[in-house]
C-alpha cells in the first residue's frame, strides 16, 4: 500500500458552473480508503459589513488557524471497515466540547451512515500536519468541516461504483441508506460488504460533489455524544485510567513559592523506605515520588524533606503584580478634540484565575534508552512530541505521542507541561511511570489565565458616540505552544519576549471588535511580565475586554438616558447581532418589573463567526448575598439566563446548547466568584474550596439557550463562544442591581473565604473522615 | 502487609494494602475500578462519590482498614445491578444513567459518574424522608462539574427520580 503521507499534494479542483466539486483519493490497499488533504479549504472569509471594519471582522483568528493549514500536503483518512462501520483518526483533542461527536455526524451525513456505526478515535502526533494539529479557537469544524466531508463522500462513491458492479446496476440508479445500497430490483450491498469490493489497488485521484445543504438529515439535527454512553458508565477512558505495563503512579513535590526550584532532597532514604514507594528522582521542577498507589505517592510527597530556591515570583503578592503590570499600561490615545464632547471613562481589573480542570494535568511515560512513548490529552501534540523528543536526546521519529481523551481543558491542554514532566521523570527513574498533579500543584502551579487591567474611555457629543478607546494590558499570556509545531513555537519563543508579544498581539487584533458604531474605535492590548504559569483561558481576551465594554456602553447608554436594549439596538453595525440581541430580550422578557435589589442586564458577543447574546437576571438582595452555604461562598445568585447563539451552521444543536450551558457558568464564575490570589510569591488557592467555579448553589435555577437558525453553510466556532456575553451580561445586571458599577472582577476578590492550605509539604493530606458524612 | 476484605459491586474481595490506605486507591490502582475519578483528594470535589450500604460517600476520604467485610462498597460500575431489572433502562442501566443519556448531561465526562452516584443518593434521601427531591437538594449537591453541566443535571435528576 502505498504510503498516504507520501503523496503529492493535491490540487484543489473547482469549476465555474453548478456546485463545487472537490479533490480526494482513494488509497491503494485491500479495504475501502478515502483520503483528502487536510489543508482543503472552504472560502475564505469575507467580511459581513464592509463600513470601517476593525480587523477581526475581515480576518479573524480562525482564519488564522484555518489558513494555517494551507501549506500542508497530508491526508487524512476515512477508512471502511467490513462490518459495516467507518472509522477516522482525528488530528485534533477531544476534551469535552464534542468533536468527535460532530466529526461522527459529518462523516454519517455524507457516507449516508448511521452516527453509530461512525469510530472517531484521536490521531497520535502527526509532524506531517504541521500547523495542522492544534486544537484551539474553537476551530475544529471550522477548518475541518469540507476536508472531512469531501474524504467521506469520495468513500461514499467508491461503494456506490462497486454496488453497481456487484449488482448489475447503474451508479445514479442505486440509493444508499443507513449503510445499505439497494438497487432498482430491490437488490442489496452493505457497505460492509462493499468495504473490500470498493478498495482500489492502487492509489488514484477521484473528484466528488458534496451533498446540497437541502439534504441534510444529519447535520444540523440534535444528536447526543457519541461517548455518552461510556461517560455514564465510568468506563470512559481519561489519561490516569490507562494500564500501561509498570506505569505505576507518580507524583511530584513542588516548592512553596510559585516556580521554585529543588536544590538538595534531605531524606531520600526515608521516603524510600514508606510503604510502596519504589523511587525518589530530582527533576527541574521537583522532587518525584513513585508508588504502587497515588495514596502512598501523596504520602512520599508529604514526607519529603527538600531544599528550594525561591522562584522569580518570591515575596510578590496581588498588588505588587498589579503595580508591576500597571508600569506596562501605554498612554490613552487621544480622544478626539471637540470642545463640547464629553468624556465618560473607567478603568477594570481582571484578577488571575484558574483553567484547572476537573482531570488534572496527567501523562503516562515510557522513555526507553531507544524511544519513548507518551500517552496525554495534549491539543497541541506535534509540538509536544518535538519537544519531548529534543529534551531526551531522540531523533523526533523515535517519540509516539498519543493523545488521549481528556476531562477538561478551558485551554489548560494546548501545553504539555506534564507530558514534559512524566517523560523526564521516566528518564530519570528508567522505569514506566503514571504521572498525575495533585489538585494542589494544578491549582497553584498550573496554568491561569492572567492578571489584566482594561481601560476604557468614550466621547459623547449630545447622544452620539464619537470615539470608543479600549487599552488592555495584561501579564503576559504564554503562547508558545505557537501553532502547535516547532517552528512557530520557536517564534513565540525568542528572546526577550518579542516573539510572544507578537504572538499575543495578533491573536488580540485577530479576536477582538467592538461592533457597534462608536465613531472611532481603537482597541489596543499591552503584556509584559513573564514569571507567571499562564495560557490561553476559554475564549482568551475576549470575556475581559467584552465585558469592559459592555460595562461602558450601559454607562453611556445612561448618560444619555436610553434603555440599554434600545441604545445597543440601535448602535449595532451587525445584523446577526442585532437578531440575537432582539431574540434575548424578546424571550426572556427585557424590561420586566423587577423587585428592588434585583435587576436585568444584557449584552452581546461576536466571534467565531458567529453571534451571541446574554440576558441575565440577577437576584444581589442581602438576604440572597448572605445566604449560608457550609465550606462555599455564595452572594449574588444570577436566577435566570436567556441565551441565544447563532453559530452560522450549527452542526449538533444539542452539542452547542450545551457549550452555551457550560460557557454561562464559566461567565458567572468570573464574573461573581473564581480568581486566584498571589499572596508571598505563590497562588493560595490550592483546591476547590478554595477555588469558587460555580456551583450547584450558585448556578441559575433558569436557563433557556436559543440556537438561532443557521444563518450560513458554513460552521463557525461552539466551544468558547458563550463566555463573553455571559460575564458582560452579569456584570451589567450587578451594576444595575445594586447602583455601582463594578471595577474589579470576579467581584469578591477581595473577600477571602478560606483558610490557605499548607505549602510545605505542598499538598493537603487526604481526610480520614469519609464515613462520618454519608447521605 | 494487611489483607483487606469488603464486597465490591456485590462481589467479595481481598487486596492486600496497608490500612491508611484511602479506599479510592485500593479501588483504581490496585482493583482497577476506575469509574471513580480523582479531583481533588480530600473530599471537596465529590468526582469519586460511590455508595457504601447505599448511602453515598467519598472513597478518597476513608482509609480502606476502616471499611468492615460485611461493607458493600458500589461504584458506578455496579450501579445498573441496584436497580431491580424491570427499573433498568432500554441500556441496561440504572434509571439515573438512562435518565442522563435522555439528557445528553455529559461533555467530558469526568465528573459525571460522581454526579450520577450523587444524584441517586439524593433521591434515596428524599424518599427515606418520604417526600420528593426539592430545589434546596439540588442547590446542596456539591459535586464540581467544570465544564457546567449543572443544568441538566437538574432535569436528569428530576426525570430520574420519576424512574426510580
Amino acid at each position: 500500500m502505498l504510503d498516504p503521507q507520501s503523496l503529492p499534494a493535491p490540487a484543489l479542483a473547482r469549476h465555474d458552473v453548478g456546485r463545487r466539486r472537490f479533490l480526494g483519493y482513494v488509497i491503494g490497499g485491500t479495504t475501502l480508503m478515502a483520503a483528502v488533504d487536510l489543508g482543503l479549504l472552504a472560502d475564505p472569509a469575507r467580511a459581513d459589513i464592509p463600513t470601517l471594519p476593525q480587523p477581526a471582522e475581515l480576518y479573524d483568528l480562525n482564519d488564522l488557524l484555518t489558513h494555517a493549514a494551507m501549506p500542508t500536503a497530508n491526508l487524512i483518512t476515512v477508512t471502511m471497515n467490513e462490518d459495516g462501520t467507518a472509522s477516522f483518526a482525528l488530528p485534533r483533542a477531544e476534551v469535552g466540547q464534542g468533536i468527535t461527536t460532530s466529526t461522527a455526524m459529518i462523516i454519517a451525513e455524507e457516507l449516508d451512515l448511521p452516527v453509530d456505526k461512525v469510530h472517531v478515535t484521536l490521531a497520535p502526533a502527526r509532524p506531517e500536519l504541521l500547523f495542522n494539529q492544534l486544537t484551539g479557537g474553537s476551530n475544529t469544524t471550522i477548518s475541518t468541516y469540507t476536508p472531512i466531508r469531501v474524504a467521506a463522500a469520495i468513500a461514499k462513491k467508491q461503494l456506490l461504483e462497486a454496488a453497481a458492479i456487484l449488482l448489475g446496476s447503474t451508479v445514479g440508479s442505486l440509493v444508499a441508506k443507513a449503510g445499505v445500497i439497494e438497487a432498482p430490483d430491490g437488490s442489496t450491498a452493505t457497505y460492509g460488504e462493499l468495504a473490500t469490493k470498493a478498495a482500489s489497488p492502487t492509489t488514484k485521484k477521484v473528484s466528488v460533489t458534496l451533498k446540497a445543504d437541502a439534504e441534510f438529515a444529519v447535520v444540523g439535527t440534535p444528536q447526543n455524544r457519541v461517548d455518552a454512553l461510556a461517560a455514564v458508565t465510568g468506563t470512559k477512558e481519561y489519561t490516569t485510567d490507562l494500564q500501561v505495563a509498570d506505569a505505576l503512579p507518580t507524583m511530584v513535590c513542588r516548592a512553596p513559592t510559585l516556580n521554585g526550584t529543588p536544590l538538595a532532597v534531605r531524606n531520600k532514604a526515608d521516603v524510600l523506605a514508606l510503604p510502596g514507594v519504589t523511587d525518589v528522582v530530582m527533576i527541574d521542577t521537583g522532587v518525584a515520588v513513585r508508588a504502587e498507589t497515588f495514596g502512598q505517592c501523596i504520602d512520599g510527597v508529604r514526607a519529603l524533606d527538600v531544599r528550594w530556591l525561591d522562584g522569580p515570583a518570591a515575596g510578590q503578592s496581588d498588588a505588587d503584580a498589579l503595580a508591576h503590570m500597571k508600569k506596562a499600561e501605554l498612554p490613552m490615545p487621544a480622544l478626539p478634540k471637540n470642545p463640547l464632547a464629553r468624556t465618560v471613562s473607567a478603568d477594570f481589573t481582571f484578577w488571575f484565575r484558574s483553567n484547572s480542570a476537573m482531570d488534572t494535568n496527567s501523562a503516562v511515560a515510557d522513555v526507553r534508552p531507544d524511544g519513548a512513548t507518551i500517552w496525554a490529552g495534549l491539543k497541541s501534540p506535534v509540538i509536544a512530541q518535538q519537544a519531548i523528543a529534543e529534551e531526551l536526546g531522540l531523533p523526533q521519529d523515535k517519540v509516539t505521542v498519543n493523545v488521549v481523551q481528556s476531562g477538561g481543558s478551558f485551554g489548560r491542554r494546548l501545553f504539555f507541561d506534564a507530558a514534559m514532566e512524566a517523560a523526564k521523570i521516566s528518564k530519570a527513574m528508567g522505569k514506566p511511570v503514571k504521572l498525575m498533579w495533585h489538585r494542589a500543584d494544578d491549582a497553584r502551579a498550573g496554568r491561569a489565565h492572567p492578571l489584566c487591567t482594561s481601560r476604557v474611555r468614550a466621547s459623547l457629543l449630545g447622544n452620539e458616540v464619537l470615539a470608543f478607546h479600549q487599552s488592555h494590558t495584561s501579564v503576559e499570556t504564554d503562547y508558545r505552544h505557537g501553532l502547535g509545531e516547532l517552528i512557530t513555537a520557536n517564534l513565540a519563543a525568542l528572546p526577550t519576549n518579542l516573539g510572544n508579544l507578537g504572538f499575543a498581539e495578533t491573536i488580540f487584533v485577530l479576536t477582538q471588535e467592538v461592533p457597534y458604531n462608536f465613531g472611532v474605535v481603537l482597541q489596543t492590548l499591552a503584556e509584559t511580565d513573564q514569571r507567571f504559569n499562564t495560557g490561553s483561558m476559554r475564549n482568551i481576551y475576549s470575556p475581559d475586554v467584552r465585558c469592559a465594554n459592555e460595562l461602558m456602553v450601559d454607562m453611556l447608554a445612561k448618560e444619555v438616558g436610553k434603555d440599554p436594549y434600545a441604545f445597543r439596538r440601535k448602535l449595532l453595525r451587525n445584523n446577526r447581532v442585532r437578531a440575537v440581541l432582539d431574540k434575548v430580550a424578546e424571550v426572556g422578557q427585557w424590561g420586566r418589573s423587577m423587585p428592588a435589589g434585583t435587576a436585568q442586564g444584557i449584552a452581546i458577543h461576536k466571534e467565531y463567526k458567529g453571534a451571541s447574546a446574554c440576558l441575565v437576571e440577577i437576584d444581589a438582595r442581602p438576604e440572597t448575598v448572605n445566604r449560608e452555604v457550609r465550606d462555599a461562598v455564595t452572594g449574588p445568585r444570577v436566577t435566570k439566563v436567556t441565551f441565544a447563539i447563532d453559530v452560522g451552521l450549527a452542526i449538533n444543536p444539542r452539542g452547542l446548547e450545551a457549550q452555551m450551558q457550560g460557557c454561562i457558568n464559566d461567565g458567572i464564575a468570573l464574573a461573581l466568584t473564581s480568581s486566584l490570589h498571589l499572596r508571598d510569591g505563590h497562588f493560595m488557592e490550592a483546591s476547590w474550596d478554595n477555588y469558587f467555579y460555580t456551583r450547584q448553589w450558585n448556578t441559575p435555577p433558569e436557563v433557556e439557550v436559543i440556537v438561532m437558525p443557521s444563518t450560513s453553510e458554513e460552521p463557525g466556532g461552539a466551544g468558547e463562544a458563550g463566555v463573553a456575553a455571559t460575564f458582560a451580561a452579569v456584570a451589567c445586571a450587578y451594576a444595575r442591581a445594586t447602583g455601582t458599577v463594578p471595577k474589579e472582577f470576579p467581584i469578591n476578590h477581595h473577600q477571602i473565604s478560606f483558610e490557605e492550605k499548607t505549602r510545605i509539604p505542598p499538598v493537603p493530606e487526604s481526610p480520614v473522615d469519609g464515613l462520618d458524612h454519608t447521605y | 502487609m494487611p489483607e483487606q476484605t469488603f464486597i465490591l459491586n456485590g462481589e467479595s474481595v481481598t487486596v492486600e494494602v496497608e490500612d491508611d490506605v484511602r479506599l479510592l486507591w485500593v479501588l483504581r490502582d490496585l482493583l482497577g475500578v476506575t469509574g471513580p475519578k480523582y479531583g481533588c483528594g480530600i473530599n471537596v470535589c465529590k468526582a469519586c462519590t460511590s455508595h457504601i450500604n447505599g448511602r453515598a460517600f467519598n472513597p478518597c476520604s476513608v482509609p480502606v482498614g476502616a471499611v468492615k467485610e460485611t461493607d458493600e462498597v458500589t461504584t458506578i460500575e455496579g450501579l445498573p445491578a441496584t436497580a431491580a431489572e424491570d427499573q433498568r433502562g432500554e441500556h441496561g442501566l440504572h434509571p439515573m444513567q438512562e435518565a442522563w443519556l435522555e439528557r445528553d448531561v455529559a461533555q467530558c465526562g469526568y465528573c459525571q459518574p460522581g454526579q450520577i452516584m450523587a444524584a441517586v443518593a439524593v433521591v434515596n434521601r428524599a424518599r427515606r424522608e418520604d417526600r420528593a427531591v426539592t430545589d434546596a437538594d439540588l442547590d446542596g449537591i456539591r459535586n464540581i462539574c467544570r465544564c457546567g453541566t449543572y443544568t441538566r443535571i437538574r432535569e436528569a435528576i428530576r426525570a430520574g427520580e420519576q424512574q426510580m
